[in-house]
């Protein structure tokens, strides 16, 4: 019966010649279904058998796009289902003794490979590059070895044909092999085919092959070395073309590298900002790896990134013709030199490079200091500068080049101060946001702080928390917090008169900004930027925390952006766990009991009930934004945790005999409807006291807040994936009728 | 075609066109860098300038030091300022016909040439450009004049003499030319011969050459011209922007088809761009003025001021400037505010469509309302009893030779905490500061110059496609400062044709076809004849009449009918006699088929050469010749004219007559 069904879905009866075929999404699901079936061994002969095969190879090439696609990734799940049971015991080096349904899917390889139809070819190299992408366990290694030595070398001859427009799916069919186990060796003709890939395949193709081929670890030396060659060849021919016959050397050994294709690119308008950035984007990542293989030669690499950058902006003009030719393709090129700030920030982090460190701010301050800088160029060289900052600061504390730091960070405060004036919002949010980069990693820093008490900025920043921008007002909320932390939070910080009052009037600049700013973004730059405080104990200094907490609260639960109400939990949540730490003491004891709550349990319900914590957590848990019932949700648990470690919950039937264990018992009910609930509407009398510790400790114990948890968690289409719902589809179909009911149950 | 080049300054151009047989005057732009080697005029008596140092020839011979005065390791010229004109011996300025005028900064030395030279055509501009203009030559007048200076300084124009100073009098060239301020009367005399045009209006000279007035995007009623005949077309593009500022947009696609487009008045700060520069200006400028201090920017009263004082009515409020005073003091200042707001039909479309909100097209109407921006005519007066610090104040001349601003950098000078910002890019800013130093003031540059850059430049000779491009000698190489950029000059091809001051030009162009009219009747007579699909032919024979550069073809007048009495032949001084008429031929000659014709007619010993333009049949035996060429055959033989005759006739078999 099984197989009369199966038959009539996936075989010849099934809905693959009829009308409904030619919906994508009908073609989709069938494809979808088999990939289910192939959990099954005897689904594989049932494929075979009723002609499927050749439906799923015809598929390959569907219009649709994600049909297509789901096509290919089938077959590469049908062979290795197919040759699982067989990988166990050795396999024969001859396919001939495979399964019947791998042996059909090969043949199709094979001989779409050697079609001479350009479709066809990339369609089974896609397949192969994912399969090899997919086989990673070294049990796949004897039959994958067996395939690739039967297509070998017919892909070798696609790499010599230039007719074959499948370069990119070669370059990552390639990678992949080269990533699978059968190729842990070093020998074998697989590394001269590859080698042969890196020098037939245009530079743009084959660097993201080179990269793939440096993150590997068991890549031949020289093949690695091949590839370095290859992906940092633009970088050369820049170095080369910008320097003076006699000056520095490129980057690359010359008898290694043929820079005629990469230069020809380089002198093309067209492609030479796009090889570039490809190139540099590449760089970046690769630079960011923590454990690379290859020692890249980050000083050659930083010159030739300063002579793009200087090319970009104008301020060099090589003089041969190649230099002078990619100057005109440069000049005022913002995608480039944003590419090339970032490497150049990564690259703050290599330690070699001290050596430049003069040349790299020089480079740093003149597009932090030209008019003609773009704003976003401009945003990509703060985040460089703060980067190499950081690095100037490490080098400065161990050889003591002081005067050096003391003069590039005089000449940064001058830049930023005018560049906080700037007319452009863009501008003035870049440099606040730079501003608390520098804060954040310099804070403590003698010469920063210096330079930064002696400046305009404390006072610019300051004004610009009225900026008619949002995003400024915001950027400014974060850089006023982190500036706090320096000048009125800090217990060494210059002892001023009004010292205190400086502060208050901070806190009372936020809290309006936190109340009344029309505008999401400020209002969660405030929260966060309290919750910062709170973490960092420094509202302890300026009044009672807790009469903080709760003004905080009673401001944000109100507030209609989500965020800014998921940033007072968080804000909650630090309270929470700062006080129990407090208070309790031994923070790591468990509390025995909650039946013989000890004083400091007691004092710690009141504290949070005068805070008016339990209102916010429990009204939080019905909003109508579930990231904020979740995360009220996950509070309340913890502090479940700690006044219930072991107890089970209290019985609901018991606690509705007191007064307030109906209110709890009302909440229960109203919360179990899930956060359907939108608002605590009070029905016939019954109250919550919610600052009351008793009331409060029963609900902790009472409200089954994991059953809760999971509620919430469970993602926003549950309903509609469940069978339940595919029932009711049914049904709504065909008409509810008792029969029907019956059938479909 | 010839152009006369009277000024080598590429963005105050001074152009004669002889197209034709017109002679246009292209903007009469006036150099007046030559200020910088003079004293400032103050408008209160500057102790400083008055004590300054005669300056002493090195052999200490002190005859000049009344007219020459040391500053700070300069020397400047104590005289009223004098500017540098254009060439006006080139040729005769009387026999110019027309003057075509593109925006008001290329108009400043139209008093010298109406009123010098015996001009007597007329000037043709748009009415913003004149009404501008003038309150340019107004302001300029006035500050000149309301500084009477005694001394006239000249004899260190002597060559002799002139040798002997430092640089930059010594190298200052023309200085024979030098010529003081013009009058009021006299601008009103040149103003006087204007004839004010629109946009896209077509202006017949003579019937030989129509101009057209285009918007150039630069300034308000700013333009560039066209100028053509039936079958030649000249674009004068002079001072033009493509970005988006307050004046109507440049059209472009007018200039398409142009056989020269003579190309001038490109930005003169190639590496700034303009939005990085007003980004510049307002950062500046609110420091200053945080910091307690004053802000002076010298400019002209009209022009990228209205740009930037819309750009601070956005910025003020944000950075928190909004009891900062602004003061603009020009004697034209009220004139040039209000004029902006009244030549809606020159704006760009966003502030024509406030007109009908009905909204003043510029904010700083706003600001003079909210009192925020406040004007006056001179420092003198009501300005004394409101002057309040720190405050900005936009006042001219951007030379810093004369103009209220002289007294602000007097005033100002000394302290560090003010700031000069200079926005006007016509004025090296160094050389304008030089009488002033030592300057404890701050001094930032941010010229703004929204005229084409070359990027701009090369996709507009790409959309528009000239025959050939004609430029100042300054735009085909990179800037002196910045020899490097190779990218700051003009990169098209044909390569451009480059002029210099006191050049002239022939432009690379001849004229290939006329307009000719045929009358109706002489029309009627004809019989055209198809000799291809589509193509048919006429004889014409006619009377050519030519009058005011026009020209009709007439019926001729019939032939005098034979007399039938030996009477004496009439002459006829105006109508010429007519031929009888012989047939046209046309047509080409294939040289196979014609050589088997040859063959067929008993040549025997045809041969054929190729040569250059077609090829040459050989009768060996007859010693005959026949040359066929693309316009011509020829048969040559000797002394058988039978046989000439045959030939012929069998080479007219392969020819269509009409």
């Amino acid at each position: 019966q099984q197989e009369k069904l199966l038959g009539r879905l996936f075989g010849q009866e099934g809905p693959r010649g009829g009308a409904a075929w030619e919906d994508a999404l009908v073609r989709s699901a069938w494809l979808k279904g088999v990939h289910s079936m192939l959990q099954h061994q005897p689904a594989l002969h049932l494929l075979c058998s009723t002609g499927s095969m050749d439906v799923i190879f015809t598929l390959q090439g569907d219009p649709s796009l994600f049909v297509a696609s789901a096509a290919s990734q089938l077959l590469v799940h049908m062979l290795t289902f197919s040759l699982e049971p067989e990988t166990c015991k050795a396999l024969s080096t001859k396919d001939c003794d495979w399964p019947v349904c791998a042996q059909m899917i090969v043949k199709h390889i094979q001989e779409s490979l050697q079609s001479g139809s350009a479709s066809r070819i990339e369609q089974s190299l896609k397949l192969l590059s994912s399969l090899f992408g997919s086989c990673f366990g070294s049990c796949y290694a004897a039959w994958t070895e067996v395939l690739w030595l039967d297509i070998a070398k017919q892909i070798e001859s696609f790499l010599l044909q230039e007719t074959v427009q499948a370069q990119p799916v070669l370059a990552s069919l390639l990678l992949n092999v080269a990533r699978s186990p059968v190729f842990c060796g070093t020998e074998g003709s697989f590394w001269a085919l590859v080698t042969s890939a890196l020098e037939h395949l245009t530079p743009v193709q084959a660097c993201p092959l080179a990269v793939g081929l440096l993150k590997l670890c068991k890549c031949p030396q020289d093949v690695r070395i091949q590839a370095l060659t290859v992906l940092l060849q633009p970088m050369d021919c820049i170095l080369r073309a910008a320097s003076q016959p006699l000056e520095c050397a490129g980057l690359l050994d010359e008898s290694v590298s043929d820079p005629v294709t990469v230069q020809s690119l380089l002198s093309s308008k067209t492609s030479c900002a796009g090889l570039l950035c490809q190139t540099l984007a590449h760089l970046e990542k690769l630079l960011s790896l923590k454990n690379l293989r290859v020692d890249l030669p980050c000083v050659s690499l930083l010159r030739s990134l300063m002579t793009i950058l200087q090319i970009c902006s104008g301020s060099l003009s090589p003089a041969s013709p190649l230099g002078s030719t990619i100057s005109r393709n440069l000049i005022n090129c913002f995608r480039v030199q944003k590419s090339a700030l970032d490497v150049l920030a990564t690259l703050s982090e290599k330690k070699d490079c001290h050596t430049l460190l003069g040349s790299v701010f020089d480079v740093l301050l003149a597009y932090l200091q030209s008019p003609n800088t773009n704003p976003t160029v401009l945003k990509k060289t703060f985040q460089a500068t703060s980067k190499w900052l950081v690095y100037l600061q490490e080098l400065s504390s161990s050889n003591s080049q002081w005067q050096q730091t003391e003069k590039i960070l005089e000449d940064v405060f001058v830049v930023l101060q005018k560049r906080l004036c700037s007319p452009c919002w863009e501008v003035r949010d870049s440099s606040l946001e730079f501003l608390t980069a520098m804060v954040k990693c310099l804070k403590d820093q003698k010469e920063f702080r210096q330079c930064l008490l002696s400046s305009e900025v404390l006072r610019l920043t300051e004004n610009l928390l009225e900026d008619p921008e949002s995003y400024v007002r915001a950027s400014a909320v974060t850089a006023v917090g982190h500036l706090a932390l320096v000048t009125c939070f800090a217990p060494e910080s210059p002892v001023v008169g009004n010292q205190y009052n400086k502060e208050v009037s901070i806190v009372a600049k936020l809290q309006e900004i936190l109340s009344t700013d029309s505008e999401g973004f400020p209002r969660r730059a405030v929260i966060s930027i309290f919750t910062k405080w709170l973490r960092e104990g420094c509202t302890g200094q300026l009044e009672d925390t807790e009469q903080f907490v709760s003004k905080v609260i009673q401001t944000v639960e109100c507030d209609l952006d989500w965020e800014v109400r998921l940033g007072g939990l968080e804000l909650v949540e630090v309270f929470c766990s700062q006080t129990i730490c407090q208070l309790a003491q031994c923070p790591y004891a468990p509390v025995s009991s909650a039946v013989t709550s000890s004083t400091p349990q007691k004092e710690l319900l009141q504290v949070f009930c005068r805070a008016k914590l339990f209102g916010f957590l429990f009204g939080s848990l019905c909003d109508c934004d579930k990231p904020v019932g979740q995360r009220a949700c996950d509070v309340l648990v913890g502090l479940r945790g700690h006044f219930y470690p072991t107890s089970t919950l209290e019985n609901p039937q018991e606690i509705e005999d007191t007064p307030a264990g109906r209110g709890i018992a009302w909440l229960q009910r109203t919360l179990r409807q899930g956060s359907l609930a939108q608002n605590f509407t009070m029905d016939g009398g019954v109250e919550v006291d919610f600052q009351d510790p008793e009331s409060m400790m029963l609900a902790l114990g009472a409200i089954d807040l994991l059953e809760l948890h999971d509620e919430l968690n469970k993602s926003s289409d549950h309903v509609e994936e469940s069978p339940q719902s595919l029932l009711q589809d049914i049904l709504a179909a065909v008409g509810t009728i008792e029969d029907n009911e019956v059938d479909c149950y | 075609f010839f152009q006369y080049c009277l000024s080598g300054h590429p963005t105050l151009p001074c152009n004669v066109l002889k197209f034709k047989s017109t002679t246009i005057m292209l903007d009469c732009g006036l150099d007046m860098t030559s200020t910088l080697n003079f004293l400032p005029l103050p408008l209160v008596q500057s102790p400083r300038l008055s004590k300054l140092p005669g300056w002493v020839l090195k052999d200490g011979s002190t005859f000049l030091d009344k007219e020459l005065k040391e500053c700070s390791g300069h020397v400047f010229v104590d005289s009223v300022p004098e500017f540098c004109l254009p060439e006006t011996e080139l040729l005769d300025l009387s026999t110019v016909d027309v003057i075509l005028i593109s925006n008001y900064h290329c108009m400043m030395a139209l008093p010298y040439i109406t009123e010098y030279t015996g001009f007597t055509g007329t000037v043709y501009a748009t009415e913003p450009t004149v009404q501008i203009g003038r309150l340019l030559m107004e302001e300029l007048v006035n500050s000149i004049e309301r500084v009477p200076k005694a001394q006239s300084a000249s004899m260190w124009k002597n060559k002799e003499v002139q040798r002997l100073l430092p640089a930059p009098l010594k190298d200052a060239v023309e200085v024979s030319m030098w010529r003081k301020c013009y009058t009021m009367p006299e601008v009103n005399a040149a103003l006087s011969k204007i004839q004010l045009v629109g946009y896209s209006q077509k202006i017949e000279l003579f019937g030989a050459v129509q101009v057209t007035p285009l918007s150039s995007g630069y300034a308000l009623g700013s333009s560039n011209w066209i100028i053509q005949s039936h079958y030649e077309k000249v674009s004068y593009v002079s001072g033009s922007s493509l970005l988006t500022t307050h004046p109507q947009p440049m059209d472009q696609a007018s200039l398409k088809n142009s056989d020269v487009l003579i190309l001038t008045g490109l930005t003169q700060i190639p590496t700034a761009n303009p939005d990085g520069m007003v980004g510049e200006f307002c950062s500046n400028l609110a420091m200053t003025v945080r910091n307690g201090g004053n802000v002076l920017v010298p400019c002209y009263p009209s022009g990228v001021i209205y740009d930037l004082l819309e750009c601070l009515y956005q910025y003020i409020d944000s950075a928190g400037l909004s009891n900062v005073p602004f003061y603009f003091i020009s004697p034209v200042a009220n004139s040039s505010l209000e004029f902006s707001q009244i030549f809606a039909e020159w704006l760009c479309h966003n502030k024509q469509t406030k007109v009908y909100l009905p909204e003043p097209p510029f904010p700083h109407a706003e600001l003079i309302q909210t009192n925020k921006l406040k004007h006056y005519p001179s420092i003198h007066g009501d300005f004394s009893n409101d002057f309040k610090q720190p405050c900005v104040v936009f006042t001219g001349h951007p030379s810093l030779r004369f103009g209220d601003v002289v007294h602000f950098m007097e005033l100002w000078g000394k302290s560090s905490l003010n700031t000069v910002i200079f926005t006007e890019p016509d004025f090296s800013y160094l050389d304008a500061l030089a009488p002033y130093q030592p300057l404890a003031m701050k001094c930032v540059y941010c010229p703004i110059d929204t005229r084409l850059n070359f990027i701009q430049v090369s996709k507009l000779l790409k959309e528009v496609q000239p025959l050939h491009v004609v430029v100042p000698e300054q735009y085909t190489q990179p800037p002196p400062t910045q020899s490097h950029r190779t990218d700051l000059m003009i990169d098209c091809q044909p390569p451009a044709m480059s002029y210099r001051r006191a050049e002239v030009l022939t432009l690379p162009y001849k004229r290939r076809y006329e307009k000719i009219e045929i009358m109706p009747d002489l029309a009627d007579s004809l019989v055209p004849l198809e000799i291809k699909p589509g193509i048919s032919l006429a004889t014409v024979s006619a009377v050519l009449h030519t009058k005011d550069n026009k020209h009709v073809l007439q019926l001729p007048p019939k032939p005098p009918q034979a007399p039938a009495s030996k009477k004496r032949k009439r002459v006829s001084d105006d109508v010429p006699e007519c031929k009888s008429l012989k047939p046209l031929l046309s047509g080409s000659i294939p040289v196979d088929q014609f050589v088997q014709t040859l063959e067929k007619h008993g040549f025997s010993d045809v041969k054929v050469e190729d040569t250059a333009k077609g090829h040459i049949v050989l009768l060996q035996e007859a010693e005959t010749l026949i040359q066929l060429e693309e316009d011509s055959t020829h048969i040559i033989c000797d002394n058988d004219e039978p046989l000439r005759v045959k030939l012929r006739d069998l080479v007219l078999k392969f020819l269509q007559k009409f």
